[in-house]
């Protein structure tokens, strides 16, 4: 008996021992597409991470501890961001966890951090629920309600647009919330919206939706997708249509695998999109980091890469404040962030678990993209939607 | 809705159907022959595009004059698909030729699964958008009431009927077309006259796998983006199409390609989020009022 009792003890002790972080490292997870119809997203977003991290690890860590970072792909499916997620947690007991950029998967990954009590930052998800009444889960950059009211005024204001028509994936949280603050700043400044139609993602043929566009007469077409159906859409508006108008998106745009095939005819009368951040730009925060990437990865970072960068060094930064491996006190940490000097300009949490920053407009031409406009960041990050207009809230 | 409208539509609703029935095509070729929904029919139209889009890559294809260009590329993908077909049917399909139709059945889709994830491993999942130019430009033709019609439209037209054309001409006017209706009636019996059963069941293959080769040439050419699930949606709605037309029947096919592709650029114009419902209601429909299809014959169960 007295031996049972031996053994017992030594098993929950071993069990115990299990639960515990190891001691010389730091694991951190990252879920992202690294395959799969957005997966430059995935694959720019570690690239950022992992540069971060590295030089973070030379510099001698964290809390004298090495930081690692564990990749679990998500293929870009939500259904596997959740059991990606579940993976990081449960079986790599990460401490922290940072992804994705598509908000339908940050918003999964998000509820599963949230039920397990593991801190998340999502570097580049925009839509207002990933973070909204959520403890655990935070975003360092802006919200959708400010870039589709930044994209409506640049259209409005800058390219003189009257008539827009808009052409969405209407499963994907991100490009319908951006396509509804759109319509709702273009129609509150004047405009009109003339055509909103749909696609879903994997989609080959948006003629037919094209063609009802073309019917409309619109002075400016905004598709808020991501990069994979957006190319497709675009050779479609410029070949089969033979429409010449400015087109818009969003930053799921932001994919080399679209801006460089973006010349010639395909340019027409513009295309445009809004961003977190351009490699051409000249502060010397952002040259250092474009010099360091390149040096590395050899090619110029995107937006998620730069996101990535800053997410994780936040993270780190976090962690160090927390004085902590605890997912509460690095949450905590995390919450309190302040004026960080990031690559993608000076990042403050906000009460809303929200980061406040300026979007650009980029023009793309001759596979390049250029800054043609920045349009100032928002009071507030609190979902202009919701502001005391609707009675559920 | 105007003249220009309806005639945008109509051009657009062509040049769908004329893929699908391609696709359609290939699916009444191998059920005709051996009641088989060869299910895997969509994923062989995805290789078919990726040797298509490899070979319009390579060094082979630059500096030759651009038919023979297009010649080469669709060649060596309907030369590839017929041997993989080959290959699949002597490896999948002969073992269980004799089990009950529900086996193979389940078998198909097997080997649609079996391409679809080593699709995903030879090729990555990450879809590619870089065909050459030459392939995938639209060059307008002629212009009616400012709609355009390009080349790849008659190319696509063209190729479906020619193929039809060839097709029929195969089944109903040559000793081997004999043979595979002889097959399609009575297996033992064809076996039993001296028929190599084995030699045209897989010859039949290799016409359905080329077939689909070359619709997925076209598919690539007219939307220019492929991965390894690009044949899942068309294959299925293909599928559709053929029952629509009666399936076995290969002017059916044809048929229910133009009706499907023209009915799906009519929703998808009206109401863009119900475009994919069309098919699958075709589908119900079809099944319900005329099971037999739109140009298929009440067929004797067979015993």
């Amino acid at each position: 008996m007295r031996l049972f009792g031996f053994l017992l003890a030594a098993l929950l002790l071993t069990l115990a021992g299990c639960r515990k972080p190891e001691a010389d490292v730091i694991k951190v997870g990252h879920f992202a597409s690294m395959t799969g119809p957005t997966a430059t997203f995935g694959q720019s977003t570690d690239k950022g991470i992992r540069l971060a991290m590295d030089e973070i690890n030379r510099q001698g860590g964290v809390l004298g501890k090495k930081i690692v970072v564990i990749t679990e792909d998500d293929a870009g499916k939500t259904e596997e961001a959740a059991a990606a997620v579940q993976k990081l947690i449960t079986r790599d007991r990460v401490v922290a966890i940072l992804g994705e950029v598509a908000s339908s998967r940050s918003i999964v990954g998000g509820n599963i951090c949230e039920a397990r009590g593991i801190p998340m930052i999502s570097p580049s998800s925009t839509n207002p629920k990933v973070t909204q009444g959520k403890k655990w889960v935070f975003r360092i950059c802006f919200t959708d309600d400010f870039q589709g009211a930044a994209m409506a005024r640049f259209c409005y204001e800058n390219l003189k647009a009257r008539r827009a028509a808009i052409l969405k994936d209407r499963k994907n949280e991100y490009s319908v919330g951006l396509a509804e603050f759109f319509a709702k700043t273009f129609e509150q400044l004047g405009g009109r919206i003339v055509a909103h139609e749909n696609y879903q993602e994997g989609d080959v043929d948006f003629k037919p939706q094209l063609a009802k566009i073309k019917a409309a007469n619109p002075d400016v077409l905004f598709v808020p997708g991501y990069y994979t159906e957006c190319g497709l859409i675009l050779k479609q508006v410029r070949r089969d249509l033979g429409m010449d108008l400015p087109v818009t998106g969003g930053d799921g745009w932001d994919s080399a695998s679209l801006i460089q095939e973006i010349r010639g005819d395909l340019e027409g009368k513009g295309v445009h999109f809004g961003n977190h951040f351009s490699p051409y730009e000249q502060r010397p925060e952002v040259q250092e980091f474009v010099k360091k990437f390149k040096e590395r990865y050899g090619e110029l970072p995107d937006a998620m890469a730069a996101l990535g960068y800053d997410a994780a060094r936040i993270l780190a930064d976090a962690i160090k404040r927390a004085g902590s491996v605890e997912p509460a006190k690095i949450r905590d940490a995390i919450e309190q962030t302040k004026d960080f000097p990031g690559v993608t300009g000076r990042i403050t949490i906000d009460e809303n678990h929200n980061a406040r920053k300026p979007l650009l407009v980029l023009q793309i031409k001759d596979g390049k993209t250029k800054v043609v406009a920045t349009i100032p960041p928002m009071e507030t990050t609190q979902p202009a939607l919701f502001r005391g207009t609707s009675p559920l809230r | 809705m105007d003249v220009t409208q309806a005639l945008q539509l109509l051009v657009l609703g062509i040049a769908l159907g004329g893929i699908y029935a391609l696709i359609a095509l290939g699916y009444s070729m191998v059920y005709g022959v051996l009641r088989l929904i060869n299910f895997a029919h969509g994923d062989l139209i995805m290789v078919g595009a990726f040797i298509g889009y490899f070979v319009a890559k390579s060094p082979m294809a630059e500096g030759l004059p651009l038919p023979v260009r297009f010649g080469l590329v669709f060649v060596s993908a309907m030369l590839g698909c017929a041997m993989l077909g080959v290959l699949i049917e002597r490896c999948a399909y002969r073992p269980i030729r004799h089990q009950p139709r529900l086996t193979a059945l389940i078998t198909a889709i097997g080997v649609s699964l079996f391409l679809e994830y080593g699709g995903q491993v030879v090729f990555g999942a990450t879809p590619r958008q870089d065909l050459p130019l030459w392939l995938t430009e639209q060059n307008p033709l002629m212009q009616i009431f400012a709609v355009q019609i390009t080349d790849k439209h008659l190319l696509v037209l063209g190729g479906t009927f020619t193929l039809l054309a060839l097709m029929r001409f195969l089944v109903l006017n040559t000793l081997f077309g004999k043979a595979m209706r002889a097959i399609a009636q009575d297996m033992t019996a064809a076996y039993l006259v001296g028929i190599n059963v084995n030699r045209v069941i897989a010859l039949t293959f290799a016409l359905g796998s080329s077939l689909a080769a070359a619709s997925g040439v076209m598919l690539a050419m007219s939307y220019p983006k492929i991965d390894p699930l690009m044949g899942l949606m068309p294959g299925i709605k293909a599928f559709v199409a053929a029952v629509l037309g009666g399936i076995g029947d290969l002017p059916g096919a044809v048929l229910g390609g133009f009706v499907l592709g023209l009915a799906e650029t009519v929703v998808g114009y009206f109401a863009s989020g119900l475009r994919d419902a069309v098919a699958f209601t075709i589908l119900i429909l079809i099944l319900l009022l005329k099971p037999t299809g739109l140009l298929g014959k009440g067929m004797v169960e067979k015993v």
